[in-house]
C-alpha cells in the first residue's frame, strides 16, 4: 500500500522477529527513532521552535542538536506558516523534513500551507512531486493548559484528502509508525499526546516499521468492540479489565492511524461482538467517532444489536479550572457507562 | 552542552545595552511626585504578584502554565501610565503585568489563576488568558502574535466610530516573526489607525536569541518598511517607555496613525515558572539584574528626594500585603460548579434558544 522511500535502506517489516524487547517511554521511543533515522539518512532534518539546544520543551528532541548539528536540527523563529511551507518546499526538492509544532493548536497558523499545498501538491501537479514530510505535533488536554493548548485536530486533517494522520499511544507503536512516517513519500501528521509521553512499554530491539492502516487488537473480547485512539486506549484498557471481572469482555481496538483507517479490523470485530463503542478525546461534533460509526452502520447495519455509542470530549473550548476540565475530557466512568449501555440492550 | 555564542547570549550584550539603549531615569516634564511614586508602587505590585505566583504554582495552587512578568515591569507600568482609562491594551502569554498596570484587581486576577469563580474569567482562562475587559485589558493569549490584529481591530473601531481611544498592542520580540505581525502593522499603517505596537524585546523567545531569529539589529528598524515611526527605548526604564507611548498616543489621537515602539531589556529570569534555562549561560543574568527596574526606581526616588527609605519599605510592605490579601481572597473563592461549564460559549439568548447546558 505504501512505497518505501528510495532512502530507506532497510526492508519494511512489521516488528522484527526474535528481537528482545526493551522498556522505554513514548518520549524515549520518539527520540530514539529520530536519532536512528537521522543517522541512516542525511537528508532528514528537524525544524521547529526550541527543537535545538533546548531539545524541545518536553525533551523529545534532546541530544539531536548536539549529535547532528545546527545544520540538521534547526531552531526556527516563531513562524508556523513558514515552518510548514518551508518544510514542503524542502520535501519537494530533496530533503525529508520533520517539522515540529510544539502544540498542535498552533498548526492553525500554517493551515493554508498544510491544507492547500502540502495535501494537494502531488495531486495538482499530476503526481510529479514527492512530499516526504512529517509534521509532529503534540495534541491533547489535561494539566490546565486551557482553550488554546489542549486541542486534538485529527478529524480536521483526516477530512483533507492527501494527508496521512497517525495517532499512536504506545512506545512500540510510536517507534514503528514514526519510522514508517519518516520513510513515507507522502505527508504525515504525527500526533503525539502530551499526557502520553511518560507512558512506558516494551519496544522490540532493532529496526522495525509498522504499516499505516493496520489496527491493533489491544485486547480481544467477545461482547463489545471498543475503538479508541491515542491515550484513550489506556483508559479503555483499564475499563475493559474491570468489566472483565463482571463478565463483560471488551475487544479494544486501536486503529493507530486515522487515515488510512483499518475498517476491516473494526468490521470483523463488530461481526463478532455486534456492539460498538468509539472513544476519543477530541470533542464530539464532526469528530472521527461520527465517521467510524457511519462507516460501520453503512457497511454492517444488520450486524449491530444495539445503537453504537460515541464517548468524546464535550463541545466546549477546554476550560482552565481542573474540575471543569475533567468534565470535558472522557474518563473511565464515561467509557464504562457507554459499554454498559450498549450491552444492556443485549436480548 | 553545546552553546551558541551570540550577542544576546554572551555578556557582551550587556555592554551594548549600556552603550546604546540604557537611559538615566528622568521623569517626564510635568509628572507629579505622586505619579512617580505610583509608578514604583505598581511595578512593585507586579513583582510581588509574580513572585507569589511562582511559589503558588510550585505548591499546585496554580494549575497549568504561568509566565512571569518579572524584569519587564517598567514596560507595562510606564506604558499604561501614559494611557487613559478608556484606552485599550492587548496582551501576550505574559499578561499579569499588563493586567495590573491597566488597573486590574489583584484579587480577581489571583482568583483566576487559581481557577475560581471570582476570577476575571470565572476560572475558564487561567494565567494564559487573564483579562480585565472592564479596565480595557482585552486579554492574554497563548498563541504568539495572535493579539496583533485584535489591536488593529480596536483601532478600526476608534477610527470608524470617531472615538478618542488608542490601543496599545504589547507583544514579544518572538512575535515579530509571525506573518500576522507584518500583516497587522501594515494594515494599521495603511489605514492610519490609532494603534501603538509595543514590542517587549527581552532578547529571547524561549531558547532562541533575538539575533538568531531576525537580521535587523532592532525591531524598531522595521517600522521604516511600513512607513510608520519606530523607536527603541530602554525597557528597564518606566519613564522612557512612558515618554514614547505618550508621544505615540498623542500622534494616534490626532490622526497620525500607528507607531512601533521597541522597549529593549532582558529576561534575566526563566521563560516560565519552571524553566531551567539550560539553553543559555545564566551567568550573564546577574549583570543584567543591575538594571532591575524596581531597584533603579527606588534609587531614583531616593536620590531625587521623592521618597525616603522608609517610604520605599512601606510601599514594599503594602505591595506584599495586597498580594497576600489577593491570595486569601482567591483561596476563599469557590470552585466553579459544573453548571458553569457552558457559560459564555455563546450569548445567553442563543444558549437559551439552543438549550445548551450540561
Ligand atoms: C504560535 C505559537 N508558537 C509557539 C509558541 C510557544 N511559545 C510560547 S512563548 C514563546 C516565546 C515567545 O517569545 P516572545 O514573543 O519574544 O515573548 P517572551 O516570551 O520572550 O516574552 C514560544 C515560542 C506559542 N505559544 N504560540
Amino acid at each position: 500500500m505504501r512505497t518505501p522511500s528510495a532512502a530507506a535502506a532497510a526492508p519494511h517489516a512489521d516488528v522484527a522477529e526474535g528481537a528482545a524487547p526493551r522498556v522505554m517511554t513514548v518520549k524515549q521511543a520518539i527520540n530514539e527513532t529520530l536519532r536512528e533515522e537521522m543517522g541512516r539518512d542525511p537528508t532528514i532534518i528537524i525544524l521547529g521552535c526550541d527543537v535545538g539546544i533546548r531539545g524541545n520543551p518536553f525533551g523529545v528532541t534532546k541530544g539531536l542538536y548536539e549529535e547532528f548539528g545546527a545544520g540538521r536540527v534547526l531552531d526556527t523563529p516563531i513562524s508556523e506558516a513558514a515552518i510548514i511551507g518551508t518544510s514542503l518546499g524542502a520535501a519537494a526538492t530533496g530533503l525529508r523534513p520533520i517539522a515540529e509544532i510544539l502544540f498542535s493548536d498552533w498548526i492553525t497558523i500554517g493551515m493554508d500551507q498544510l491544507v492547500n499545498q502540502v495535501a494537494k501538491i502531488r495531486y495538482m501537479f499530476g503526481g510529479a512531486i514527492n512530499v516526504p514530510l512529517v509534521i509532529r505535533a503534540p495534541v491533547g488536554a489535561g494539566g490546565g493548559q486551557a482553550a488554546q493548548h489542549s486541542q486534538s485536530f485529527e478529524s480536521w486533517f483526516s477530512h483533507v484528502p492527501g494527508l496521512q494522520v497517525v495517532m499512536p499511544a504506545t512506545p512500540r507503536d510510536v517507534k514503528g509508525l514514526l519510522r514508517t512516517a519518516i520513510r513515507s513519500d507522502d505527508p504525515v501528521l504525527f500526533f503525539e499526546h502530551k499526557r502520553g509521553y511518560e507512558i512506558k512499554g516494551e519496544v522490540p530491539d532493532g529496526e522495525y516499521t509498522i504499516p499505516f492502516g493496520k489496527a491493533e487488537i489491544a485486547r480481544a473480547g467477545s461482547d463489545v468492540t471498543v475503538v479508541t485512539v491515542s491515550v484513550m486506549r489506556h483508559k479503555a484498557m483499564t475499563v475493559a479489565a474491570e468489566l472483565s471481572a463482571d463478565g463483560i469482555e471488551c475487544e479494544v481496538i486501536d486503529p493507530r492511524t486515522i487515515y488510512p483507517f483499518d475498517y476491516a479490523a473494526v468490521l470483523a470485530s463488530v461481526a463478532k461482538t455486534h456492539r460498538l463503542v468509539v472513544v476519543h478525546e477530541a470533542n464530539r461534533r464532526s469528530g472521527i467517532g461520527g465517521e467510524i460509526v457511519s462507516q460501520v452502520v453503512e457497511r454492517a447495519f444488520d450486524q449491530l444489536a444495539a445503537p453504537p455509542v460515541i464517548v468524546a470530549g464535550l463541545d466546549v473550548p477546554m476550560p482552565y479550572n481542573r474540575s471543569l476540565e475533567a468534565l470535558v475530557i472522557p474518563d473511565e466512568a464515561r467509557i464504562r457507562d457507554a459499554v454498559l449501555a450498549v450491552t444492556a440492550r443485549r436480548t | 552542552m553545546a552553546h551558541r555564542v551570540t550577542l544576546s547570549e554572551s555578556c557582551q550584550a550587556v555592554e551594548a545595552f549600556e552603550r546604546d539603549t540604557l537611559e538615566p531615569l528622568q521623569a517626564p516634564a510635568g509628572m507629579t511626585a505622586e505619579d512617580q511614586r505610583d509608578i514604583y508602587r505598581r511595578m512593585r505590585l507586579i513583582r510581588e504578584f509574580d513572585t507569589a505566583v511562582k511559589g503558588l504554582w510550585k505548591r499546585d495552587f496554580i494549575y497549568g502554565l504561568a509566565h512571569s512578568y518579572v524584569a519587564a515591569e517598567a514596560i507595562a507600568v510606564g506604558a499604561c501610565a501614559a494611557l487613559e482609562r478608556t484606552d485599550y491594551i492587548t496582551s501576550t502569554h505574559r499578561g499579569h503585568g499588563h493586567t495590573i498596570a491597566k488597573g486590574g484587581d489583584p484579587r480577581r486576577m489571583m482568583a483566576e489563576l487559581m481557577g475560581r469563580v471570582d476570577g476575571y474569567c470565572g476560572g475558564k482562562g487561567g494565567s494564559m488568558h487573564i483579562a480585565a475587559v472592564d479596565m480595557g485589558m482585552l486579554g492574554a493569549t497563548g498563541i504568539v502574535g495572535s493579539a496583533m490584529p485584535i489591536a488593529v481591530g480596536a483601532g478600526l473601531t476608534a477610527k470608524t466610530l470617531d472615538r478618542p481611544f488608542v490601543t496599545v498592542c504589547f507583544h514579544g520580540d518572538g512575535a515579530t516573526n509571525q506573518g500576522v505581525w507584518h500583516e497587522s502593522v501594515n494594515l494599521a499603517a495603511v489605514w492610519n489607525l490609532p494603534v501603538i505596537f509595543l514590542c517587549e524585546n527581552n532578547q529571547w523567545a524561549i531558547s532562541l536569541p533575538y539575533d538568531q531569529a531576525a537580521k535587523n539589529p532592532t525591531v524598531s528598524d522595521r517600522a521604516q518598511g511600513y512607513g510608520i515611526p519606530g523607536v527603541t527605548v530602554d525597557g528597564f526604564n518606566p519613564f522612557a517607555v512612558y515618554r514614547a507611548v505618550k508621544e505615540a498616543a498623542e500622534r494616534a489621537r490626532s490622526g497620525g496613525g500607528p507607531t512601533l515602539i521597541e522597549a529593549r531589556f532582558y529576561r534575566y529570569v526563566g521563560h516560565f515558572v519552571a524553566d531551567d534555562e539550560r539553553y543559555r549561560d545564566t551567568d550573564c543574568n546577574i549583570l543584567w539584574e543591575r538594571f532591575d527596574p524596581i531597584g533603579r526606581m527606588a534609587t531614583y526616588l531616593a536620590e531625587s528626594g521623592l521618597a525616603t527609605p522608609e517610604w520605599v519599605a512601606d510601599a514594599d510592605a503594602a505591595a506584599k500585603a495586597a498580594v497576600d490579601d489577593a491570595i486569601e481572597f482567591a483561596k476563599a473563592s469557590p470552585e466553579p460548579s459544573a453548571e458553569t461549564l457552558w457559560d459564555g460559549l455563546f450569548s445567553p439568548e442563543f444558549m437559551r434558544e439552543q438549550g445548551i447546558s450540561l
